[in-house]
């Protein structure tokens, strides 16, 4: 039932739940996006502000930098940078923008999301993973471990998971009238998803599919006209048999 | 009744649950972001999380390759993630946290402050004994800008005021230290020994710089500089360098399960101590911009506000600066806090699950 290289959680409930890990590409993809997005941050916040403190167009820092020119210039735009995982990771429950676009998010080792004390642990490790240059022991241990996780993880009990993607509950077969189910779901999803198609498909593929599926369920294809083959189907799918 | 007419009605009953299992999904991502509105509301979440728990099961088995299974995977994952997130009560954490976890890792580091601290002098000594022997050796741990201002009879902390305004000067030195400390840390990840090699730099740079001072006639002024900020940045050297000592024999010799897990549990809990040593670096920070430099201090302010802020130091690494109501059991502190803790934000709701779940149960006759 689980891939291989799911994170399997054992439940109170006793029914496990799988978690898919993700791989050092995508947190590869995700760290990409973040390093853009933090670094667009740090320059429009130094360049802004690097100008209004110089009070001309100049983003050079003074010969003589005073107190004001770190506090306003230097600080929070390296607290951007420096503290931007963490910072987001908190807030958005161990998402970032960059994870959000690749679909990962982090979770503990059961399933959850983490604390305050494990993200910044993880982010801790930062040290580590990004020696000696370009994150070459985070990619590495990312490569090597079985969850692909990098030091920081390790420290911190965590790791990527893939996000599920929203799953829209098809519409579900109504006992027929005798209160029996005429169709397996797995039908039932078959018909509503060729429904669902109709309007995009050509007259042909109506044919071939419309006809297909009804021979499965014993149905005579008699006049196999697209409306014939459409009333068919739904009056199938609404549980009352053809 | 056939094992195939069992199932399908076994089918249609589950898939008569969809409404509920739609429910369930809506209260989980409301809860995820937001409180519960009262306690009933966030009861019904783990009501949910057991339903979609069993429909899952059901689902698995009668209808493994169908949407209706991949809604249900990704309604018990969502749920799985509500219940299992944590309190937001930062206040709360903190209080905790320096009043009960710091003071606890404090106890369970001892042996590593211990021995940490012999390190941390034996490599002072080293390094005074090796320039005090051979002063050229001096270059190894001083820059040559250092070397000429102090051969010139000037400490090199002297007018630097002139360049560097107090508050700059205390943020550079203030996240110039937390870096080294997170470092020390970190670097225990190496079997411990990055942890002994900044530990054992550091020493032998203090120790090295005090003789070459010395040889200078520089002492006593070097030591009038550091003793205000000196004595806490340099125990707080010797804590972040327990914390990665733990962290290194945790990986050594594991303790708990496996050594990932040994890792784990060493970092996370020792991790707890770094903030505390930040927190106080900040105050060594401040100290050092703004009085160790001004010659207006005398040498007996200095001492007191060095040994009083090392007893700072201590009262709060003991836990005494906040009101204590109980200990946390060492051994909770090894777990982790999802077991600690069952589900959701309200206090005592593990307790009325409890409740309610007595009070189904069938009372033995009185």
């Amino acid at each position: 039932m689980h891939n291989a290289r799911d994170l399997v959680v054992d439940s109170v409930t006793g029914v496990d739940l799988a978690l898919p890990v993700a791989g050092p590409g995508v947190r590869s993809y995700a760290f990409l996006i973040d390093w853009v997005i933090r670094a667009i941050l740090f320059t429009a916040w130094y360049g802004v502000a690097a100008v209004i403190y110089n009070r001309r167009w100049t983003f050079i820092a003074p010969l003589s930098p005073d107190a004001k020119w770190f506090v306003l210039v230097v600080m929070p735009a390296a607290a951007m940078y420096f503290l931007y995982h963490f910072v987001l990771e908190i807030a958005m429950h161990g998402r970032t923008p960059g994870k959000r676009m690749a679909g990962v998010h982090i979770v503990t080792r059961e399933g959850g999301s983490p604390g305050v004390g494990a993200l910044l642990t993880r982010n801790v490790f930062r040290l580590v993973d990004s020696m000696p240059l370009l994150y070459g022991v985070g990619l590495v241990t990312a490569l090597a471990t079985r969850d692909h996780v990098r030091v920081g993880d390790m420290a911190a009990g965590t790791l990527l998971v893939y996000e599920r993607p929203d799953v829209v509950l098809p519409e579900l077969v109504a006992p027929n009238a005798s209160g029996e189910q005429t169709l397996r779901s797995s039908d039932t999803e078959i018909i509503a998803e060729l429904l669902l198609r109709w309007p995009h498909l050509d007259s042909d593929a109506r044919q071939s599919l419309g006809t297909a599926v009804l021979s499965r369920h014993a149905v005579v294809v008699s006049t196999p006209t697209d409306a014939w083959l459409r009333a068919q189907l739904e009056r199938l799918l609404r549980g009352n048999s053809p | 009744m056939s094992d195939d007419d069992r199932d399908r009605a076994l089918e249609a009953a589950l898939l008569s649950r969809a409404e509920h299992w739609k429910a369930a999904t809506a209260r989980a991502q409301r809860l995820a972001r937001e409180p519960a509105a009262d306690l009933a509301d966030a009861t019904k979440m783990a009501d949910d999380y057991r339903l979609l728990a069993h429909d899952l099961a059901r689902a698995r088995r009668l209808i493994p390759n169908t949407r209706a299974r991949e809604y249900l995977e990704a309604a018990y994952v969502r749920a799985h993630g509500t219940l299992y997130r944590k309190a937001w009560r930062p206040a709360d954490a903190l209080l905790t946290l320096f009043r009960d976890e710091i003071p606890a890792v404090v106890r369970w580091l001892t042996p590593h402050i211990i021995w940490a601290t012999t390190i941390f002098i034996l490599t002072v000594f080293a390094g005074y004994w090796m320039v005090h022997t051979y002063p050229d050796l001096i270059a190894l741990f001083a820059s040559p800008d250092l070397i000429a201002t102090v051969e010139r009879g000037q400490l090199w902390t002297e007018g630097i005021l002139n360049i560097v305004p107090s508050s700059v000067l205390s943020l550079q030195i203030l996240t110039n230290n937390i870096v080294v400390s997170l470092f020390a840390y970190c670097a225990g990840f190496v079997f411990g020994l990055g942890t002994l090699y900044i530990l054992g730099l550091n020493g032998l740079m203090l120790g090295a710089v005090f003789a070459f001072t010395g040889q200078h006639g520089l002492e006593p002024a070097l030591f009038r500089f550091i003793v205000a900020h000196g004595c806490v940045e340099i125990s707080v050297m010797c804590l972040s360098g327990a914390a990665g000592a733990a962290v290194g024999e945790a990986l050594i010799r594991p303790s708990h399960g496996d050594r990932m897990e040994s890792f784990r549990i060493a970092a996370l809990r020792s991790g707890k101590l770094l903030i505390a040593c930040a927190v106080l670096l900040v105050g060594s920070g401040i100290i050092e911009g703004y009085i160790s430099p001004r010659p207006l201090f005398p040498l007996w302010a200095r001492l007191v506000i060095g040994i009083g802020y090392w007893f700072l130091m201590i009262a709060l690494l003991k836990g005494w600066l906040f009101p204590r109501t109980a200990l946390i059991p060492p051994r909770l502190l090894d777990q982790p806090r999802s077991s600690q803790r069952l589900i959701l934000r309200q206090q005592g709701l593990l307790q009325l699950v409890r409740r309610r779940n007595d009070h189904r149960r069938p009372q033995p006759p009185q």
